[in-house]
Order: C-alpha cells, then structure tokens, then sequence
C-alpha cells in the first residue's frame, strides 16, 4: 500500500498574521515556515503505520503545491522518515487548485491511499480533502482521529460527540485527520537529517487548473475595547452601562 | 564570508531545540530540586545521534560538523545545562579523545558503542590538589609490563557513576613531570573503583558528579591512548574542544535566561506599562543581546577553525571566557528584571544563574582561560 501525505507549509504557529497593504494577501517577510502541523501528524501516524512488524505499507511519501522556498520545509519531511517528496511548482491561488495538482500526483504515481491534515494553518480552508476526493471519484472520510491498514482494508475511527465510529474502508480513499491521530510530531533524528538530502524531491511541473475562488479581501478583528472597572459598591452604574451602552439589557 | 547556516545545521539547531522545550521542560525543575539523573533524556538524545554528533558515521556517529554542535549545544543548554554536560563530555571529550588519538582496536571496542549512545564516557583529569595545575597528577599508572596498575584519586567526575568508560589521566613517570603522563581507557567496573558520593552541587544538580577512587586496579596495556607519556598532551588538545563545548553550553544559558527576561519584560507592567518600555530594562536587555552575540560569534569562529583544521586552542579559551562571563552576568541581570519572581524557582532563571556559575569553574577556570589567552598574546 502506497501513502500520499498531503502537505502544507505555512508560518509558524506563533507569527503575529500581517496582510499586505492592499489586505488580499498575507505578509511573509521574515516568517519562519513550517509544515502544517495538522499535516505533520498525519504524517507522524503513516510512518508508525509503516514502522509496524509486517506492514502493508510499502511507501510513503509527502506532496507539496508550493514553489521551491518550501523545500527546506519539505526536506524535514524526509528526515522525520518520508520515503519520497513531490512538490508541484505552482504557488496556487485557492483550494480547488491544489486539489487539482494533487489530483494529479496521485493518478501518476499511483498512491492507494491520501491523507490531508483538517485544515492548514495559514488560510484554515478545510476543503482540499474532500475536493480532492471528488476530483479522483474515491471514497472520502473526514474528521478521523485513528486508523490502521490491513491487506485490503483501513480501520477508521473517527470522535464524533457522543460516540465514536469504527469504519472498515477498502482504498483507495482520502482520509482527513483531526485531532487524536499522533500524540506528537517526530523530531528528525541526525543521521535523518544527513540522510533527507540523498532522498528523491521531485519537482513536477503543474497541469492546467481553473480556481473557483479568489481571496478579495481580509480584515483585521476590531481592537479590543478597554476594559472598564466599575467599582463594586455601585451596581447602579453596571446596569447603565450595559442598558445604555453595551445595549445588552 | 559567510554568516549564514546551511539547511542541515538549521534543522539540527530545530531539532534540538524542538527535544528540548518539548521534552526537557517538563521534568527540569524536579530533576533539579532532587538531584535526578536524566536517564531517560540521555537515552533519547542517543536515538536521536546527540551523543556522538561529530564521529564519523563509519564508527556509528552522527558525522556532523562543529558548528552544527554549537547550536545544539546552545539550544539544549538555553532549557537544561545539568543534560547538556553529559552530552558534551560524551562528545567533546570523550569520543573525541578516542576518535582522534585512540588505535583502530579502541575506536572499535569503545567508541562505537559511545557514539551510539549505548555507553556513556567520563573524561577524568582533576584531582583534589590538581585542578587547574593539571601537570601535578598524584594519580598513578606503574607500568607492570603487560598491563598498569591504577592509585589515586579523581574528583568531580561528570557521569562519574553514570559512566560505563573512563578516560583516565594517570602519572606513569613522574620524573618527567607532565611528559610522563598517560591516557587511559578504563572500564568504569573494574575491580578496586569505588565512587564517593554523590557531590550536592549548587547547580547542574541533574548530572552526576562524584569523586573516583583507585586502589589497585589492573588497566591493559593496549588500553592506553597514543605512545607513553602522551596523555598530558592527549588531554590538553581534547580539551581544547571541550572548552568549545562549554562555552557553546554557557551561551545557551545565557541566551535562555534572555529569552526568559525579553518574555517576561513584555508581560509584566509597572508604573502602568510593561517593563520593558523603562530604559533601564531595555539599556539592560540591549546589553545582554549584544553580549550574547559577540559570544555566539566567538562559538562559531572556533568552531569553524576546528572544523578547516587549523589551530582553535586559544579561539575556544576566548569563546569558553567570554561566554562564562556573560552567562553569569546575563543570568543575574536576568533575575534583575524578573524581581522577586525571578527568586522562585518556578521562572527558570535562578537556576539557570546557578548553572551559570559552574561555566566559570570547569573546563578551565575563567582565570586558565585568560593565561591562555595572555601566553598567546605574548608568544608572538
């Protein structure tokens, strides 16, 4: 069984967000790039499915939609245990683009089964998954926080409110994890690092894909307001206040 | 010139820092409080390929260069010193000393098993009257043809329990004075070692540091490192790159206690705005920044030389020097800022400005540094 661990790289989780000047577009300079965290997981949870004593699973490699700057990032991939990388030169403009690219990766090379992190951390889209699905006519299964493979079947469990499902799926499929799948991402080992350099990172070039949405325009949340104290002694004020002012009474 | 870091080193110093603040954090401040050693942490570090970082991969090292040591160093060191000792005495003092100066034999039988991780080294040169004075050793190797036989006493021995090989500094000859002495690799369950408890220390509670005591113990000929009488000099230029790796754990402490202050100097406020608005917090701040790159610099001037092969002997004295100096000041300031929270054990930086004053002590003393750094000077 082949595994196609999509990825994304997106600024760490810690940057302060800035748009450009005209607001349709994110600020990168000095943003230190990583891989999706939700994409590193799945990618966590595939490698322990592959280290596993008599695995199914021959293969996996990582596929990114992104031009070359990202290939620092995706070498980490190869030095956590990533077989393979792809990355698709194309800084694609929306979701439906990157499915398509990765719609098409996953035709050429043949994988049996593709998992996508929930969303990405920069745009949060939650689409690629299940665009990515229907673009390959395969099954699709979202929200899932386990799954293990067999010969001919993948066990999925996926947490719903009250209860959790257990599912046996024949691939090829798409999975699209959430939270549970891996306790933690790996951490490269030194000789994995060394090693990533002498793994295949295949630059495809893009096929022709129409977006079906643009970004126009982003907005910062308000400030938040000061906040007020009102002296205990007089509740008279409080209720003012909110009658008057906040307009929630 | 070139100041910036290939991709590899980058996600090395990722790599260690991600250990560290995911891993390390969470047990420190019990390590510390009650003196535990961070077996786990050792262990992980070594399946990750911490522990023999700059051994050729052909004897089970990870093969990295200095520089990708330095910023491994640091980030470790930034979160918990008492872990980054043991990797640089693993590193820097012991698979070095056998990598560079050991016979084929050794390299086989003893470094392989340290680089990986599955043995952990001690480096074992002080004595309770021979410190800084390192020629006067009273520890005896009497050579009795096949084999030495082993008297005397080693005293704050890093990994000195925790140690499955010694490398032991021995007087052979001592009419020859430091030219008489000899290196020795011994294992650290012979008969005839016995430890003396273990130190309470002021900081880096975490390793172990113990006194060595030998009384008769029987060494193999083909154990000693190099000719006979070489071991002074053997352990003078290991030394050399250990003093980097101190230095490289001095800056990180430094540099943890800064990012602990810079954090802190923007959450708390005072006289109705955050601290770090006050000049006098951001005069100090600026200070400590600057101070912590000149060290990082040094760290990395000495690295490189080491990694193209040139002299770095006096490049590492001003690194170890300088970084010492500023952990101790920048700790301090750091508890400065932080107040009376920075008292409590709880904000990291008292501890790290205990740690801090060990950087000043061992490995040479500030003081050893600076009568290398002056005979250099003056040599010219």
């Amino acid at each position: 069984m082949k595994i196609l661990v999509c990825m994304s790289v997106v600024p760490d989780t810690t940057t302060q967000i800035r748009f450009k000047p005209d607001m349709n577009s994110m600020e990168t300079t000095g943003i230190q790039w990583i891989i999706n965290p939700w994409d590193e997981l799945a990618l966590t949870r595939a490698l322990e499915i592959r280290e596993q004593p008599d695995s199914v699973v021959t293969q996996v490699s990582v596929v990114h939609i992104g031009l070359k700057d990202a290939d620092p990032v995706i070498q980490k991939a190869l030095a956590v245990g990533a077989d393979s990388a792809y990355r698709v030169n194309v800084a694609a403009a929306g979701a439906m683009e990157v499915a398509c690219q990765l719609s098409e990766v996953v035709k050429k090379e043949h994988f049996d089964l593709v998992i996508t992190g929930h969303d990405s951390a920069d745009y949060n889209g939650s689409a690629v998954g299940e665009m990515l699905a229907e673009l390959l006519d395969w099954t699709s299964f979202s929200s899932i926080s386990s799954f293990s493979a067999a010969r001919d079947s993948i066990t999925i469990e996926r947490e719903m409110d009250s209860r959790t499902e257990t599912i046996i799926a024949h691939p090829p499929c798409v999975l699209t994890i959430q939270k549970g799948i891996a306790k933690d991402p790996r951490i490269p080992s030194l000789r994995g690092i060394m090693g990533a350099r002498s793994k295949p990172l295949l630059q495809l070039e893009p096929i022709p894909c129409t977006g079906t949405s643009a970004y126009v325009k982003f907005e910062n949340p308000a400030p938040r307001s000061k906040c007020r104290m009102i002296d205990p002694a007089n509740p008279e004020e409080l209720v003012e206040l909110l009658r008057n002012e906040a307009n929630v009474l | 010139m070139n100041f910036e870091l290939t991709e590899e080193q980058k996600m090395i110093q990722q790599a260690a820092r991600d250990y560290a603040n995911r891993e390390l954090i969470l047990d420190v401040l019990e390590r510390d409080a009650n003196s535990i050693y961070p077996a786990k942490h050792v262990k992980a570090l070594a399946d990750l390929g911490f522990m023999g970082m700059m051994v050729d991969p052909k004897y089970d090292g990870s093969g990295m260069d200095t520089i990708s040591y330095v910023l491994a160093m640091e980030e470790l060191s930034k979160v918990d010193a008492s872990v980054s000792v043991i990797v640089s005495v693993n590193n820097s003092l012991v698979c070095y000393g056998i990598e560079a100066f050991g016979t084929e034999e050794q390299k086989e039988k003893y470094l392989k098993p340290l680089a990986r991780g599955e043995m952990i080294g001690a480096f074992l040169l002080s004595e309770p009257e021979a410190g800084s004075d390192a020629t006067s050793q009273h520890t005896t190797a009497e050579d009795m043809g096949d084999h030495y036989l082993v008297n005397g006493t080693k005293n704050w021995i890093t990994n000195g329990n925790s140690a499955s090989v010694y490398i032991l500094i021995a007087q052979t000859h001592p009419e020859l004075k430091h030219k008489g002495i000899n290196a020795l690799i011994v294992d650290r369950h012979s008969p005839g070692i016995t430890l003396g408890p273990h130190e309470d220390k002021m900081g880096m509670r975490s390793s172990d540091t113990h006194s060595v005591m030998f009384t008769d113990v029987k060494v193999p000929k083909e154990n000693r490192i190099g000719a006979d009488g070489f071991g002074f000099k053997m352990a003078m230029m290991t030394l050399e790159g250990g003093r980097l790796g101190i230095a490289s754990q001095a800056l990180g402490i430094a540099s943890g206690a800064y990012e602990r202050a810079v954090k802190y100097s923007k959450e708390r406020k005072a006289f109705g705005t955050e601290i770090f608005h006050h000049q006098s917090v951001a005069f100090k701040l600026a200070e400590m920044y600057t101070r912590i790159e000149c060290g990082r610099l040094l760290c990395f001037h000495a690295a490189w030389l080491k990694d193209n092969h040139q002299p770095f002997g006096v490049a590492s004295a001003m690194a170890k020097y300088h970084c010492a100096e500023t952990a101790m000041w920048v700790t301090t300031e750091a508890v400065q800022i932080h107040g009376g929270y920075g008292y409590v054990k709880e904000y990291h930086v008292e501890r790290l400005m205990r740690e801090a004053k060990l950087t000043q002590i061992y490995e040479g003393t500030s003081e050893i540094q600076k009568l290398i750094i002056s005979r250099d000077i003056f040599s010219h």
